[in-house]
C-alpha cells in the first residue's frame, strides 16, 4: 500500500502557453518553452512510494529533481504554477491544495524534508539541540526533560556527539550539520522523509558514514524515503526503485538494480557509463 | 506699577511697557489656555479611532490591533501610545493616576498627569485604589485593581515573537496560525543555558489560549496579576501604532515547561528598608555612601505600608485573600516553597542578581 502517491505533477515557472508541455521535455531536448520562454521544471510525473521503501530520483542539474522534491515535501513556493496531485495515506485530498496550517502540521509530523542547503533547513544561531527540539515543541511537547531525552537519543542515533548538542549549530562541521538535519527530520517519527541531495558538500568518507547512518535508521524505523541525488552512488546505496529524470520528465523508472545493470534509455546509459 | 504709564520719563516707560507686554502676553496665555484644543487634547476622530481599536482589542484578547497613532507633544517611545489610550478613555468625572516604573513622581509621570489635568480636567491621585484609570510604564500596582478600574500600559515592543524573528510579516503569520514553536525553542535554549527560564521582563504569555502576547516590560513579578483579573488591561504602543488588551477574567498563562515552572523574581531575606514589606517587588538602590538597600518599587503602596505595615494588598476590597500576583496572603507560602525548593545554591545566587536585571532592561527599553 503506497504511502505517498503523485500523479501528473507539473511545475512551470513563467507565464506558460498552450504549447509549453509539447515543446519541452526529453524529445525536445530542453525544459524551456521556445514560444514563451517559460521553464517547465517538471511535467507529468507519476510516482508512488510504498511503506518502508526508498525511492531514488536521479538526474543531472536542472532536470527538475529539486522542484519535484519540494512539491512532494510540501515546501511553500510562491513562484511557479503547480498542477497534478499528491495523495498521502493519512490525509484526505490533494496535498498541493492544503492550507497553511494543515501543511504546517503535515510537514511537522508526517512528511519531513532534509534540505539541500543547510541554511534552508537549520537555524544556525540556535543550538543543534534547539533545532531538533523545535520539531518536538511545535508538535506540542511541553516537558523539558522529555524533550532533552528525545533530542539526546536522536543525536546518538544520527551519530552526532551528544556533548555538542548545546553548541550553536554554526560551530558544527558540515557532516554534523547534515546529521542534525536528519535528526530533525526524524524527530516526530514521520511517515515519509524526503532527502534532497543528502551528500552535498561532504567529503567522500563523511558521505559514506552519513549514508550508512541513514540507511540503518531507515530500516530500523521502516520509514519511507525519497532520495534525490545527481550521484548514482548514493542512489545505488539507498534506493530500492529509481526514477531517472531529464529536462523535467521521467524518462526511465524501475528497480535500482535493473536500471544500473540494464539501462534502457540512451541518457541513462550515458549517465551510468560516465560514473568515474 | 501701571499708574506710572503717564510718566514721561523715557527709561521707566520702556521698562514698564515691556513688563506690561509680557504680563499681558502671559495673562492672555493663561486665559485662552486650551481654547484652541479639543477636550482631552485629541480631536474627536482620533479618540473614536482609539476607542474602536480598544474595543476590537477587547474582543480579540491578546491580538494586536493597528490604529492611527498620532504625534503627541512628546517623543514616541515615551508613552505616546499610553497617553492616547488614556485620553480617549478619560472623562471629566474620572480620577487619573500615572506610574512610571512604580513611581508617581518621575518627570514623565508628572508631565503626563499634568497634560491630562490641563486638557481633560480630570482629578489626579497617587493612590491606586482611588483611580479610575491608571496609566503605567513597566509595572502593575501592588494593590489589587477592581472591576471599575482600567490599567493602561505603555508598550515599547508589541510583538513577543520579535525576540526570535525580526520579520513582522512572518510573525503575523505565526500569530494567525498560533504557531509559536520558535518561541518555545527560545525558552528551551534559555533553560539549556541558565537551568531555568531567565527572561527578566517582557515575559511571553498566552492570552485565552490563543495569542502569544508581550505583556510590555513589566517584571515577571507582575505577570500573574494579568490572569483572571477583575480589571481591564489596555496595552498601547504609540511608535508601533498597535493596541491590545486583556479583558477582565481572562486566562493569561506565562509560557513554561511542565517541569520548568514560570518563576517570579526572588528576594531572599530582603525587605523594603522603608516599610519592611517582604511581599512586594523590590528594587535595589545604592545610597551616597555606597550602601545597597532594597526598597519597594511601588512607591504609593510603600507610603501606605509605612503607616500600617500589616496593610494587605486587598485592604480596600470587601473580600480578602484575592489572588493578585505573588506574595498575596493566600499564596505566599506556596510561592515561598517554590523559591526554596528547586532553587538550590545556584538559583539563589542568581536571584540575588535579579533585582538589577529587570531595571536595567527597562531603562534600555525607553531609549
Amino acid at each position: 500500500m503506497s504511502v505517498l502517491e503523485a500523479s501528473n505533477l507539473t511545475k512551470v515557472y513563467g507565464d506558460g502557453c498552450p504549447v509549453c508541455l509539447e515543446q519541452t521535455g526529453d524529445r525536445a531536448g530542453t525544459n524551456q518553452c521556445p514560444e514563451c520562454g517559460s521553464v517547465v521544471a517538471c511535467a507529468d510525473v507519476d510516482l508512488s512510494v510504498e511503506e518502508g521503501e526508498v525511492l531514488g530520483i536521479v538526474g543531472e542539474s536542472g532536470s527538475g529533481k529539486s522542484s519535484l522534491a519540494e512539491m512532494l515535501a510540501l515546501e511553500p513556493d510562491a513562484d511557479g504554477r503547480v498542477d497534478g496531485s499528491v495523495r498521502y495515506t493519512n490525509h484526505e485530498g490533494n496535498l498541493l491544495d492544503v492550507d497553511y496550517e494543515t501543511r504546517h502540521d503535515l510537514r511537522n509530523e508526517h512528511i519531513s524534508l532534509v534540505h539541500q542547503h543547510i541554511r534552508d533547513g537549520l537555524e544556525l544561531e540556535f543550538t543543534g539541540g534547539g533545532n531538533v527540539a523545535e520539531k518536538l515543541l511545535s508538535a506540542g511537547w511541553r516537558n523539558y526533560e522529555d524533550v532533552r531525552e528525545r533530542v539526546r537519543s536522536l543525536f546518538a542515533e544520527t551519530e552526532v556527539p551528544p556533548a555538542r548538542m548545546d553548541d550553536p549549530t554554526h560551530t558544527y562541521s558540515g557532516g554534523m550539520q547534515r546529521r542534525v538535519q536528519i535528526a530533525r527530520a526524524l524527530a516526530n517519527d514521520p511517515e515519509v522523509v524526503v532527502l534532497d541531495e543528502p551528500t552535498t558538500g561532504l567529503d567522500v568518507s563523511v558521505q559514506a558514514r552519513v549514508l550508512d547512518m541513514f540507511r540503518r535508521i531507515q530500516r530500523e524505523e521502516d520509514v519511507a524515503a525519497i532520495v534525490v541525488s545527481h550521484d548514482l552512488g548514493v542512489i545505488r546505496l539507498l534506493a530500492d526503485r529509481t526514477l531517472v529524470m531529464r529536462h523535467g520528465r521521467v524518462i526511465e523508472s524501475g528497480l535500482t538494480d535493473r536500471i544500473m545493470e540494464d539501462p534502457h534509455h540512451e541518457y541513462t546509459q550515458t549517465l551510468i557509463n560516465s560514473v568515474i | 506699577m501701571t499708574e506710572t504709564d503717564t510718566d514721561i520719563d523715557p527709561t521707566t516707560t520702556t521698562e514698564t511697557a515691556s513688563t506690561d507686554a509680557l504680563d499681558a502676553a502671559l495673562e492672555s496665555f493663561e486665559d485662552d489656555g486650551l481654547d484652541g484644543y479639543n477636550y482631552a487634547y485629541l480631536d474627536e476622530h482620533t479618540k473614536r479611532e482609539v476607542r474602536r481599536a480598544v474595543l476590537k482589542a477587547i474582543a480579540l484578547p491578546g491580538h494586536q490591533v493597528p490604529y492611527a497613532s498620532r504625534p503627541m507633544p512628546l517623543a514616541r517611545g515615551w508613552g505616546t501610545g499610553g497617553i492616547q489610550a488614556s485620553l480617549s478613555i478619560l472623562g471629566p468625572e474620572d480620577t487619573f493616576k500615572v506610574i512610571d516604573q512604580g513611581s508617581d513622581e518621575s518627570v514623565n509621570a508628572a508631565n503626563i498627569r499634568r497634560l491630562a489635568t490641563d486638557t481633560a480636567g480630570v482629578a489626579t491621585t497617587t493612590d491606586t485604589t482611588e483611580a479610575d484609570v491608571v496609566q503605567t510604564r513597566h509595572r502593575i500596582p501592588e494593590e489589587v485593581m477592581t472591576d471599575d478600574q482600567i490599567l493602561v500600559l505603555q508598550v515599547p515592543v508589541t510583538d513577543a515573537l520579535r525576540k526570535v524573528d525580526s520579520s513582522d510579516a512572518a510573525n503575523r503569520r505565526r500569530h494567525a496560525h498560533r504557531n509559536y514553536g520558535k518561541m518555545w525553542v527560545h525558552l528551551y535554549e534559555n533553560v539549556v543555558e541558565w537551568g531555568e527560564i531567565n527572561i527578566a521582563s517582557r515575559y511571553p504569555t498566552m492570552v485565552a489560549g490563543r495569542y502569544l502576547m508581550d505583556p510590555s516590560p513589566i517584571p515577571r513579578w507582575d505577570v500573574p496579576k494579568l490572569d483572571h483579573a477583575d480589571n481591564l488591561f489596555v496595552f498601547a504602543a504609540g511608535r508601533e501604532a498597535r493596541i491590545y488588551a486583556v479583558p477582565p477574567h481572562t486566562e493569561v498563562e506565562p509560557l513554561a515547561f511542565e517541569d520548568r515552572d514560570f518563576q517570579v523574581e526572588r528576594f531572599p531575606d530582603q525587605s523594603c528598608h522603608a516599610c519592611g514589606s517582604t511581599d512586594t517587588y523590590l528594587t535595589e538602590v545604592e545610597t551616597d555612601d555606597g550602601r545597597r538597600l532594597y526598597t519597594c518599587n511601588d512607591t504609593s503602596f510603600c507610603l501606605k505600608r509605612r503607616d500600617d505595615p500589616e496593610l494587605p494588598k486587598d485592604h480596600h476590597l470587601d473580600r480578602d485573600g484575592v489572588d493578585w500576583g505573588p506574595g498575596t496572603p493566600d499564596i505566599e507560602e506556596e510561592a515561598g516553597a517554590v523559591a526554596g525548593d528547586d532553587g538550590g545554591p545556584d538559583a539563589d545566587s542568581e536571584a540575588g542578581d535579579d533585582p538589577d536585571a529587570p531595571v536595567a532592561e527597562q531603562g534600555g527599553d525607553r531609549a
